[in-house]
């Protein structure tokens, strides 16, 4: 099968777009090979979610904006995400356009790279080409081939060896307008024993017929440590898909803390490779379904190192006649001796006309090793409610605890204050 | 709020189930009085303070509870609460992801309603008051309700949340148990320096170990889901040394509940 006709883009406006922001030729030539693939591989086989009627290539993939000259310039959005009139490190993205961008004096100091893809390409180009879609191939399926023909922006951080930052790096993207996409890629590289934290979130403006396509990549060098708190608060009109992956070298550490909380239907999958020896992740996820969204959330981490250890925590309420597919999946491949993964699905339900659905997988091809997985699908318990009235306070307020605080001990790992806040009235908002 | 408290219990009669578990039990706590209910396992004594706290599991068939004139019996849980009762609970829930203090404050502003909420500054300050009384680490605070604590950690958190929501009724169901001395002591310290004229405590007890500590003014004993005898501190100790088979030969009670549902 050759590429749709019916799509809104082609070999030229790629092109166009890519020497506009005068890619380097490698780049253009990734770009067409997506296209290329995209139009002969098939979507990605999801457990008990089928995506073929979801929006995946109608839009526009090159909407740009204009830049503002200063943070307070903003989409209102988006300046709810971020502290307006105190912004250190910060990129944001608008559609196919980066709009604002500042980086804090240390960076520089400290040779650390922070700044949008397209930047980085011109003006590192031999580096982001090292990194560039090797933990993600971009002919996996069809949707990474068509975010690697169409990536509309990005961010590209890079932390060289011993290098710590204590203060988090953010980015926010928005999506606004009619069938716009957003096609970010971010790419974040810690060298040895470096540390930062990085958290974006994704937001989106009016409009309808919105589509997100994201790709984040992460390595981990040995001995470094990677926080990526991401969350994400698109409109029911956005179909969300994002895949994001981090590879993670002896003695690293890789920490996801995720925030799922759009309205509309959403693909995510978060997946770790722990390939050194001693090297750790942990994955945090929440969520909340709503409306009649549908929801296909996977959590993964392949243990190949000695000695690695991971632990996945998901958990979701579901309301309203939404469908959440929690997928845990700990893979231990033959010679991970005295590997250790644990995981935990929990789901809430709220309303007889969801459907939440935990599946734990385990995957164990060495015998020295520990796993261990809890999945539970349950609803408020009464005499938790009890518990709390007896102290005074009514039904509805005693729920509206539980169910916070159900999802509590994840929200409170968000590294930035503003982002948190925003989760918190992004929880307070879905569940009404 | 200077009313002396009254709480008034008759002829209460609830079952669980379809099991009929109090039959008919009259009891009056003004303020300022302590009394203590003791008796053997599974004659009814927790079952009280869950129907007069209005737990679901218990439907009450007949009789009255009236507090301070108003009908306890028609109200929620929670406004139960509010109207001044209050149960420490033998089992307390586990609510993971709430604070112990983010809990407090809500149930304190529950109390007082909305526009008269307590500061911050002095929340803070009532609650590092009360968990010295209690010696309590400072980090139960900000851990999340119940979730992890010990038996005993969980008895003086009951404690706690009564110290700081200044019930007109209280009620202590099996305060006692799995307390060591020190724990007892401690917790007893709480309860007592919340005596007042304006309160009336309602402790059910196992043991009358905890009666050396918490000095009650009335003493009642119960079996077959009644009160069968009160009396004054005196009763407490007799049934310490002698057991409950006197009163049951007094009273002429074959109390199968005794043996069979320990």
């Amino acid at each position: 099968m050759s590429v749709d006709v019916q799509l809104r883009f082609d070999r030229e406006a790629i092109t166009e777009f890519s020497k506009a922001n005068q890619e380097p030729a490698w780049f253009l030539e990734k770009r067409l090979a997506g296209l290329k693939a995209a139009g002969e591989l098939p979507l990605p086989a999801l457990e008990k979610t089928k995506i073929d009627n979801w929006n995946f290539d109608q839009y526009e993939p090159f909407v740009t904006s204009a830049r503002v000259s200063a943070a307070t310039e903003l989409d209102d959005v988006v300046k709810a995400q971020i502290d307006a009139n105190a912004v250190k490190s910060l990129i944001v993205q608008k559609n196919a356009s980066p709009v604002f961008h500042a980086a804090a004096d240390e960076l520089k100091s400290k040779g650390v790279i922070f700044t949008d893809l397209a930047t980085a390409l011109r003006e590192h180009g031999e580096l982001v080409q090292q990194y560039l879609l090797n933990v993600v191939a971009y002919d996996e399926h069809k949707l990474t081939a068509l975010h690697t023909a169409l990536v509309n922006g990005g961010v590209f951080l890079y932390v060289p060896k011993n290098v710590e930052l204590d203060v988090p790096l953010q980015a926010v993207f928005e999506v606004a307008g009619d069938n716009a996409l957003l096609c970010p890629h971010v790419l974040i590289v810690a060298e040895a024993n470096s540390k930062v934290t990085y958290v974006d979130t994704y937001v989106s403006g009016e409009g309808r017929n919105m589509v997100a396509n994201s790709i984040v990549e992460v390595y981990v060098g040995p001995g470094a440590s990677v926080q990526v708190a991401s969350v994400r608060s698109l409109s029911k009109d956005v179909h969300d898909y994002t895949f994001r992956r981090a590879t993670v070298d002896r003695d690293g550490k890789m920490e996801w803390i995720l925030g799922e909380m759009n309205d509309g239907n959403t693909v995510a999958n978060n997946t770790t490779i722990l390939k050194g020896t001693a090297s750790s992740a942990a994955t945090k996820t929440v969520s909340v379904g709503t409306g009649d969204q549908r929801q296909n959330l996977t959590s993964q981490v392949q243990h190949i190192g000695t000695h690695s250890e991971s632990d996945m925590v998901s958990k979701a309420v579901m309301t309203g006649e939404a469908t959440t597919i929690l997928n845990g999946i700990t893979k231990i491949e033959k010679g991970a001796e005295k590997a250790n993964g644990e995981q935990a699905e929990n789901i809430l339900m709220l309303s007889e006309k969801a459907r939440g659905d935990a599946n734990p997988i385990l995957l164990i091809d060495e015998d020295d090793v520990k796993a261990g997985h809890a999945a539970s699908v349950g609803r408020v318990s009464e005499e938790s409610i009890y518990y709390l009235m007896s102290r005074g306070i009514d039904r509805e307020e005693a729920e509206r605890l539980i169910i916070l605080g159900f999802l509590e001990p994840v929200v409170a790992e968000i590294p930035i204050d503003e982002v948190k806040n925003r989760l918190r009235q992004a929880l307070e908002r879905k569940l009404g | 709020m200077t009313a002396v408290p009254h709480l008034q219990i008759k002829n209460l009669r609830a079952k669980i189930e379809d099991k009929e578990i109090l039959k008919g039990l009259t009891l009056e706590i003004k303020g300022g009085e302590v009394h203590a209910i003791m008796g053997p396992n599974g004659t009814g004594k927790s079952t009280l303070a869950s129907t007069l706290m209005g737990h679901p599991k218990y439907e009450v068939t007949e009789g009255e509870v009236i507090l301070n004139g108003e009908n306890l019996l028609e109200m929620e849980v929670d406004e139960r609460a509010r109207a001044g009762l209050f149960l420490a609970m033998q089992y307390p829930s586990e609510i993971s992801g709430v604070t112990n203090s983010d809990f407090l404050r809500s149930a304190i502003n529950a109390r007082r309603g909305e526009g008269n909420e307590i500061s911050l500054m002095k929340f803070i300050r009532e609650l590092d008051k009360k968990m010295k009384t209690l010696e309590m680490d400072e980090s139960f605070a900000h851990r999340y309700l119940n979730e992890g604590f010990s038996g005993g950690e969980k008895k003086r958190n009951e404690i706690l949340q009564m110290m700081m929501l200044e019930p007109k009724i209280c009620i202590l169901d099996e305060i006692d148990s799995g307390l060591d001395i020190d724990a007892l002591k401690v917790v007893a310290n709480g309860v007592n320096e919340m005596r007042s004229p304006e309160r009336g405590f309602l402790i059910i007890t196992h043991y009358q170990r905890l009666l050396n500590y918490i000095k009650p003014d009335f003493v009642h004993v119960m079996m077959q889901g009644r009160i069968v005898k009160s009396g004054g501190p005196e009763l407490a100790e007799r049934l310490e040394a002698e057991g409950y088979d006197w009163i049951k030969e007094e009273l002429g009670i074959v109390d199968e509940t005794v043996n069979a549902n320990v």
